[in-house]
């Protein structure tokens, strides 16, 4: 099924027509509204007059997750207060988390993108569908849920946590499709397993999964322990939220929404536009949003776009399943994780030296993130209880910083790894690629 | 009468102790008494060494976090009920203890003590049926 075929089987030409005539018309908003756009395009010499179509979108300047904490909270906010509807935020690197507000459209377009998704998966609504993302800031839940209401299926707003209870929920309520990462999903299964049922005792038929990357074997073992269909879906608070992109019945690629999210693969040491198929750093301008539109937003997602023929029908231009970061990101749980947050916080802590190692590891499907860290000759103590504080210290630290608990390990003097240039601080033993 | 008990921050790993003893052996220094306190990914490892200068020393030069703290070695009769008698001494006068650790030789058994106010316990083993030690 496909919920909007106007736009998701578009021709490419009327496609390419809509794509320029909404460009222009942002380009126009952001260079009216926005001055750090303005004062960026005046430095270039470039006049909103000077993007005639889509193929104009490399005159325009790049926007990084830097512009977006340099600006914060509301500098690269287009739409006055008073339209603002809604704000979600997610994690940054220096504790100033990313500040997304959304208009009243642009909860409707996001609505809409959504149930595209959904309905791509083969939600339909005759179902019901639970969304075990985490509701709040985070835009996993609430954008999730609102492409449920909209498609006309029945949310169950599980959120996380209380897995036992939903999985009841899911067997007593006769729930269809479910909306979670897939390492949740994995724990899901576990714990369905734990409680002495099996698949054939849910009916789970599809699972919309996204918000961490995953792979191939991960959607085997899921789709054979839950005994469902799972499908990728993909976006960045950023840009909107869950719904960027969306699998259809092939499982090969996710189509972008293309019509509100231009993509774009570049070299991100040249900042060059890549053809399709080459491998990059995928970029994204939002052509429709009010709130806080975006121009040329790199996303540090490397991946490769394609624009091969779908066998379900829909037109849109599909990424490739995202194989890396141009940065240092990690993803734990769903959430973003940079070595550097761990660090402007242990640097605060004079107990503690410079020198840290983030291990990164996927236990029972759920991945963990241990934090160790050296401790400084003259605040060894030999009192235990001073030496279990100060690692409790630290970790309540972390977790107000990180929205994620970290195991603390407490470290002799000398004893992390020392490099040579440009440190390295991440040992991730998940198996992804 | 104290001593000074030297303590090592050790990471649990296998050979981690021995790393230590080994570095006190090359120097001719000998341990006299030692306990490992431990939690899930570090422990603390307490000695009684010959010459504790020289071994915080060496050991700080092996890039060891090294602290000497203060403690008491009390040498008391290995009969039942000794420690006990020495022990209740030392409650009775508000004395709290951090930790011990002993061993038993011969007809003596050697306790050392890290208690909350130090002072206050050599005066109270002062009038037990033990003797405070030095090594």
């Amino acid at each position: 099924m496909i919920w909007n075929p106007n736009k998701e089987c578009m021709s490419r030409d009327e496609m390419h027509a809509l794509q320029s005539k909404r460009l222009q018309k942002l380009v126009t908003y952001v260079y009216h509204n926005v001055p750090f756009y303005r004062n960026k395009m005046q430095a270039m010499d470039l006049a909103p007059e000077d993007i005639r179509s889509i193929d104009d979108i490399v005159k325009l300047p790049f926007t990084t997750k830097q512009d977006l904490r340099d600006n914060y909270p509301y500098g690269l906010q287009a739409a006055p207060a008073s339209e603002i509807v809604r704000v979600h935020a997610s994690s940054g690197t220096t504790g100033n988390p990313t500040i997304v507000g959304y208009t009243r459209k642009d909860l409707a377009v996001w609505s809409e993108v959504m149930a595209r998704c959904l309905t791509a998966f083969g939600v339909t609504r005759d179902d019901t569908f639970s969304v075990a993302y985490g509701y709040g800031l985070f835009t996993g839940g609430l954008g999730a849920h609102y492409g449920v209401e909209n498609l006309g299926a029945t949310v169950i707003p599980a959120s996380t946590g209380s897995t036992e209870k939903h999985i009841r929920l899911i067997r007593d309520l006769k729930i269809s499709g479910v909306a979670c990462t897939p390492s949740y999903a994995l724990y899901m299964a576990e714990t369905l397993e734990k409680m002495g049922l099996t698949k054939e005792d849910i009916g789970l038929r599809i699972g919309a999964f996204g918000a961490e990357p995953w792979t191939e074997n991960m959607r085997k073992e899921i789709e054979e322990r839950l005994g469902l269909k799972g499908y990728n879906i993909y976006g960045l608070s950023e840009i909107m939220g869950p719904g960027v992109s969306y699998e259809c019945q092939e499982q090969d690629g996710s189509h972008i929404n293309e019509d509100h999210f231009y993509p774009e693969i570049i070299n991100p040491e040249t900042l060059e536009q890549l053809p399709y198929g080459t491998q990059g750093e995928l970029v994204f301008t939002t052509l429709t949003k009010e709130g806080m539109p975006l121009l040329r937003y790199r996303t540090k997602d490397l991946c490769t776009l394609t624009n091969d023929p779908c066998p379900c029908g829909r037109t849109s231009v599909k990424m490739g399943r995202i194989v890396g970061r141009s940065d240092d990101m990690l993803i734990i749980r769903g959430i973003n994780v940079f070595p550097s947050q761990v660090e402007s916080v242990i640097l605060t802590m004079p107990e503690f030296e410079p020198q840290y190692m983030l291990v990164v590891d996927r236990v029972k499907n759920l991945d963990t993130l241990q934090v160790q860290v050296e401790v400084r000759r003259d605040f060894f103590s030999d009192d235990l209880g001073r030496m279990l504080a100060m690692k409790k210290a630290l970790a309540d630290k972390l977790k107000s910083v990180l929205s994620i608990s970290a195991d603390v390990k407490l470290m002799e003097p000398g004893s992390i790894e020392r490099s040579q240039g440009k440190g390295k601080h991440v040992i991730d033993n998940r198996k992804l690629v | 009468m104290t001593i000074k008990q030297l303590s090592v921050f050790l990471e649990n790993k296998t050979g981690r102790i021995n790393e230590v003893t080994k570095i006190l052996g090359k120097h001719g220094i000998n341990m006299h008494a030692f306990s490992m306190a431990e939690t899930t990914d570090f422990g603390i490892l307490r000695l009684i060494v010959s010459e504790v200068d020289k071994a915080v020393e060496i050991l700080r030069d092996e890039n060891f976090a090294v602290m000497l703290t203060d403690v008491v070695c009390i040498s008391c009769p290995n009969v039942a009920g000794s420690l006990s008698a020495i022990l209740e001494q030392l409650a009775s006068k508000e004395i709290f203890i951090e930790y011990m650790y002993a061993f038993a030789d011969g007809d003596k058994a050697n306790v050392v003590i890290r208690p909350n106010d130090i002072d206050k316990c050599v005066e109270v083993l002062g009038g037990c049926d033990c003797e405070m030690r030095k090594f």
